[in-house]
Order: structure tokens, then sequence, then C-alpha cells
């Protein structure tokens, strides 16, 4: 018995001696971290991609933008993925450069919860700003009536919610308020994390489903989330006007058609402010993939551009299901050039 | 019979002979030993403090006391200030501690003091502990999808009725300090309970056979006796349940609000040191770390003053007994 297990003992050290090194040299394993908003799509993209690819398996986890700049600059990962890109201080850290690539688009939407959920109520340019500045305290108040005749709205105050901590989501409507509204511009600014307007009416929550939850549970209630949150979790979302006039709801054509509107600069990073273009849905942004220009291994470059490819061609297909924007041809074919410099 | 002998020898020869190098060096090692674990713990103390205060201190420099009575906190133009969350901090846990404490109080005598047999007693001390093995994130989403809705309906009565007192000034909105406190009060309640319940339980029986003696009722016996006899070890529990409360993240970053503002009102938002350190950091910048660092030793310090305090009030309070 003894001398049995002895055997095969030594028979299984032999066989993993023998064959370890042999699947180390076929197969490439990647490993990112990063951004949460993009991160249901991700891991849909690179399990599809892992299948499809025998050879390259692909693990990411979804910590945060931040985490995930974190790790790319200690290099303790292959790639990373953020929603606010990466600043030219952050990249200047890391030796060899680093290659941003847009790799899908989301919205943000404006959720409310009323008494009888009027569907898709309409806000003006002026109103949103005013609402999330604490100008306008009242559902009822003549403004938003106003825009939404034949609307029964109640006399509740309105509870703005936002994020407590600090984050993507946050920057990306931030920066769209301030470029609507001077007064926000002003006063709040635009940031990860800014200095609300203080009163009894604005709450805060951490991450995206305690914002969507603080909504569902408060009546009167708006917030700020992302299009896959407020749609899983079926809360009403507001029809925003655009720069053009028209109002415009999140998940149709309003996401692409923001997309169209903007020409990104040669270093692909950029942030749709405030889009033109009758049919733009207006708070709409990129989230980048973030890679090194110079990888240790040619085997992983060659594997990180068949991983981009993938998610260029097929990837984008399955976009737009799990509530993302597909990437415009053109960027598409910006992004593809760029990929080359993965070496 | 023969066993009996020789139990009795092998105890007399230990007791009688002469301690064996063995014994010395087991008696050493185990002295050695536990000095070890002193000090190895106040250096760790040490070293939290060092590298706390180590990534701290720029941002003590530049922001000196002015960080601990400013109310802005606004990263974009780099001003930092926590006099809000301090006093959500110190506010929150005071509320706690208010309900919480008295309703562990009451549980500990309710458990201890004959009122239900001693199984039954038993049943119910499990059951409290028990809370204390929830974690702090599902106590906040319980708070956010029960307590909160549950006390909206009595908040806006109180507003209606008694909005002149500044206790309930403001409306609920949804987070705010009232669902916050009600439900760190659950939290600290079964530490409060179980110590409680230990410090009556180690009063000797005698003496309450002695108060029933001179003729006390059950209550004047529990209230006048029991209490100020186990009130050291109360009063311990109070501290511990404090400092609880202090600490506490989670629950609280889901209910209170996170909103930098000081209000009496119980219904309006507020926020505290732990939530703003477990929101912030993640994503926090370079100098944002350095004064969440701040903070951080802000927070340490509040706790060991509290501690203070309690063992000061716990020490005076005996000797005045003694006497």
């Amino acid at each position: 018995m003894r001398r049995f297990v002895i055997s095969v003992t030594l028979a299984v050290t032999a066989l993993v001696l023998t064959t370890g090194p042999a699947l180390a040299q076929d197969s490439v394993r990647l490993t990112g971290s990063g951004a949460t908003f993009p991160f249901p799509l991700y891991s849909a993209w690179f399990k599809a991609f892992s299948q499809k690819q025998k050879t390259v398996s692909v693990d990411y986890q979804g910590k945060d933008s931040g985490a995930g700049i974190q790790d790319l600059t200690n290099r303790t990962v292959d790639f990373a993925a953020s929603d606010a890109a990466m600043t030219d201080e952050q990249m200047a850290k890391v030796p060899g450069g680093v290659q941003l690539l847009p790799m899908t688009a989301g919205e943000i939407v404006i959720s409310y919860n009323l008494p009888g959920s009027p569907k898709a109520l309409k806000l003006p340019r002026d109103v949103y700003p005013a609402i999330f500045l604490g100008k306008i305290t009242k559902w009822s108040d003549p403004k938003i009536k106003a825009a939404n005749p034949g609307v029964s709205l109640p006399d509740l105050d309105i509870t703005v919610v936002r994020r407590a901590d600090a984050s993507g989501t946050t920057f990306v409507f931030t920066t769209h308020l301030a470029a609507v509204s001077e007064e926000w511009a002003k006063g709040p600014g635009a940031g990860t994390t800014v200095n609300w307007p203080k009163s009894d009416k604005i709450v805060a929550s951490p991450k995206n489903d305690g914002v969507t939850a603080t909504i569902k549970q408060t009546p009167g209630a708006i917030g700020y989330v992302e299009f896959a949150f407020a749609k899983f979790a079926k809360l009403e979302m507001a029809l925003i006007q655009n720069k053009a006039g028209q109002y415009v709801g999140p998940g149709g054509e309003g996401g692409p058609a923001a997309l169209a509107s903007f020409a990104l600069p040669a270093n692909l990073r950029a942030w749709v402010t405030d889009p033109e273009g009758a049919k733009a849905y207006p708070i709409a942004t990129y989230t980048w993939m973030l890679f090194y220009k110079e990888n240790k291994d040619p085997k992983k470059a060659a594997a990180l551009r068949q991983m981009v490819e993938y998610c260029l061609t097929d990837g984008q297909k399955a976009a737009a299901s799990l509530g993302y924007i597909p990437l415009p041809e053109t960027v598409v074919a910006a992004v593809r050039k760029a990929a080359s410099s993965i070496q | 019979m023969k066993t009996l002998e020789l139990r009795s020898e092998v105890t007399a020869a230990s007791v009688s002979a002469p301690p064996s190098s063995w014994d010395y060096l087991a008696d050493r090692s185990f002295r050695a030993m536990a000095q070890a674990g002193v000090w190895i713990i106040l250096l760790l103390l040490g070293f939290i403090l060092w590298s706390i205060g180590g990534k701290a201190w720029i941002g003590m420099r530049d922001y000196g006391i002015g960080f601990l009575v400013s109310t802005t906190w606004d990263v974009g133009r780099q001003q930092f200030g926590i006099l809000p969350h301090i006093w959500g901090t110190l506010y929150s846990s005071l509320l706690a501690l208010a309900v919480g404490g008295f309703f562990g109080v009451a549980m500990a005598i309710f458990l201890t003091q004959d009122f239900l047999p001693p199984r039954l007693a038993q049943v119910f001390r499990t059951i409290v502990e028990l809370l204390a093995a929830i974690p702090s994130v599902v106590y906040g989403l319980w708070g956010l999808f029960f307590v909160v809705p549950a006390m909206r309906p009595a908040a806006a009565w109180l507003f209606e009725r008694f909005g002149f007192i500044p206790f309930f000034g403001t409306t609920l909105s949804g987070p705010g300090m009232a669902p916050a406190s009600l439900v760190l009060a659950i939290m600290v309640l079964p530490t409060v309970a179980a110590v409680s319940q230990d410090a009556l339980r180690l009063v000797p029986y005698k003496v309450k056979e002695a108060a029933y003696g001179m003729g006390t009722t059950r209550w004047e016996a529990i209230l006048k006796v029991m209490l100020p006899a186990a009130s050291t070890g109360i009063f311990g529990a109070l501290v511990l349940g404090f400092g609880r409360a202090l600490g506490e993240t989670m629950a609280l970053a889901m209910l209170i609000g996170n909103s930098n503002q000081i209000s009496l009102s119980l219904f309006s938002p507020a926020n505290t040191l732990a939530a703003l350190l477990a929101l912030n950091f993640p994503e926090a910048g370079p100098r944002e770390v350095q004064v969440l660092m701040y903070a951080a030793l802000v927070l340490l310090a509040i706790t060991l003053v509290v501690n203070m305090i309690g063992e000061a009030i716990m020490t005076l309070s005996s000797r005045r007994r003694v006497k």
C-alpha cells in the first residue's frame, strides 16, 4: 500500500514537472483591475474571449478607478481600467509610457422616486442643476410643472441623493453640470468628490448600489447613477434637455448620438461634457483601459493586442444589451490604430 | 485504594520537593513571554501611532488647529475641515449609548436577577449575544430598508407637532441621525448587556440576601443595592459600548447621510469620522491621504480620551465607595 502511495506521488510529481512548463509556454494569463462601472461588460467580454482563445485567460478585478491606476503604477497587473482615464502626472510615473484606449461608453441617468411613479419626467437645462444646488426644493416648483404639463406633481420636498465616496460617476456628472450651469461651475465645481451645498435635503450614500437603494427607499428623492444600475433596479429615469433643446432619455439612440457628435483627440482622452446634436443624450462618458507601451513579455503584449481586437469587434456587439454604448466606427478605427503601440 | 495512595504521593512530592530546574525554566520563560507580550502590544500601538502620524504630520503642519474647527471638505479647492465629522461622531455615539445603554443595562438586570428560569435566561442571553455576530453591512441594509421607512411617519408627526424643539427641527428625508443612532444602539446593545451581566453576577449573593433581610422590596434591592455594587462594571460596559459606537463604520456610512453639517435635529443627515475615512480613502489623492490620516489620528485621540475619562470616573467612584 505504502509503496503504491509513493509511486503515485512520484508519478504525479513527474507529470506536473513535465507538463507544467509546457502549459505555461502555450497559455498566457492576463490580469487586470480597476473601474467597477464597466465591470459587468468586461467580465462578459473576458469570459467569452477566454473561451474563444483557448490559450489566453483574462482575470479582471473590479476595485475602482483609483485602485486600478495604483496597480498599474506598481506593475502588479498587466492592464488596468479607469473611468477617469489617467492624468499626465499619473502617466509620467509609469516608465515606458501608458496607452489609454477607450473601450466602451456609458450614460449617467438622473433617477427619481415620486408617488404614482410618473414616467419620463422632463428636466430642462436650467432646472436640474438648480435641483442639485438645492435651489429648487419642491417637486411642485412652477419650473418643473411648466416642463411637464399634464403630470401631477406632489407638494413634496426634493431629497437629493449623491455619492458619498469619491467616484468616476460623480466626476462625469459634476463635469456635465459645470458645463451646463455657470453657478455650478463657480460653486461645487467638478471632481470625483465636490463640496456639495449644505442642506438637510442633500444626503449621500456609498457606491452606485447605495444611491440606488436610497432613491428607492425615499419618496421625493432624486439622484444620479449609472444607467445599468437604474435599469436593473427599475428606477424611473428623467428625460434631460440637451444643448439643442430636445428632451432625450437614456438607453436608446441618445448615447451613440452623443459620442458621434464629438471627435476624440490624438491621445484618446476627452470627456463628452455637453454634446451637440438634437438626438444626443447629455450625460455620456467613455471609459478607458490602460496598457503599458512596453511589456516585458512579447507573448503577453500579443495577447493583450488580441484581447483589444476582440473587444473592438465581437465585444462591441454585446455592449448595448448590457446597458453600455457601442463605440462609433471612427473611434474603433482610432483605438485599433493606437493598440499597435502595446509592445 | 491503590490509585488514591499514588495520587496523594504525587501531590505530596510536588508540593514538598524543591522546584526542579525544569520548574525554574518554565517559570522564567513564562514570565519572559508575558513581558514580551506586553511590550509587543505597546510597541505595536507606538508603531501604529508613528506610522499614521508620519503620514499625517504634513497635513497637521499645513492645516493645524483650523482643521478641527473648519466645516468645509472640498478636495477640489484643497480645503479640509472635520468639525461636522467630530460633532456627528460624538452626537451619534452619545445617542446610541443613551438608548443602547438603557436597554442593555435593563436587559442585564432582567437576565441576572431571577426574573426568568435559568434555562430561559440562558436562551435570551444567547439571542442577545447573537446580535453581536451580525455583520455591520447587514445592519446598514436593514436600517435602509426597514428602520428608515418605519421611522418616517413618526418623524413627520414629531416635526409637525414639535418642530419648534431643535431636536425635531427638520423632516426626515431618508438617511439621517435618528435611524443611524438607533441602529448603532442595537449594535452596542450586546456589548453593554454582556459586560453588565458579568458585573451584576459578580456581586455576591449574600449582598442581596442581606438587603432582603433588611426588608427591602425586590426593586429596592436591585436599584439601591445591586446596581451600586455593580456600578464600576456597568460603567465599564458603557465605556466599551461608547468606544464601539465611535469606531463603527459601514452601517453608519450607509445610514447617516454623509452630509457635512452640524445640526441638533435628529432627522438631519450628518457625518462621522469613521465614515469619512472609509468612503474617501480608496480614491484619495496624495494630499487627501495626509488629511485623512490627520482625521484618523483625531479619531484615535477621541477614543483614547473617552477611555481615559471612563477609567478616571471608575477609579473615582470606587474610591468614594470605599470611604
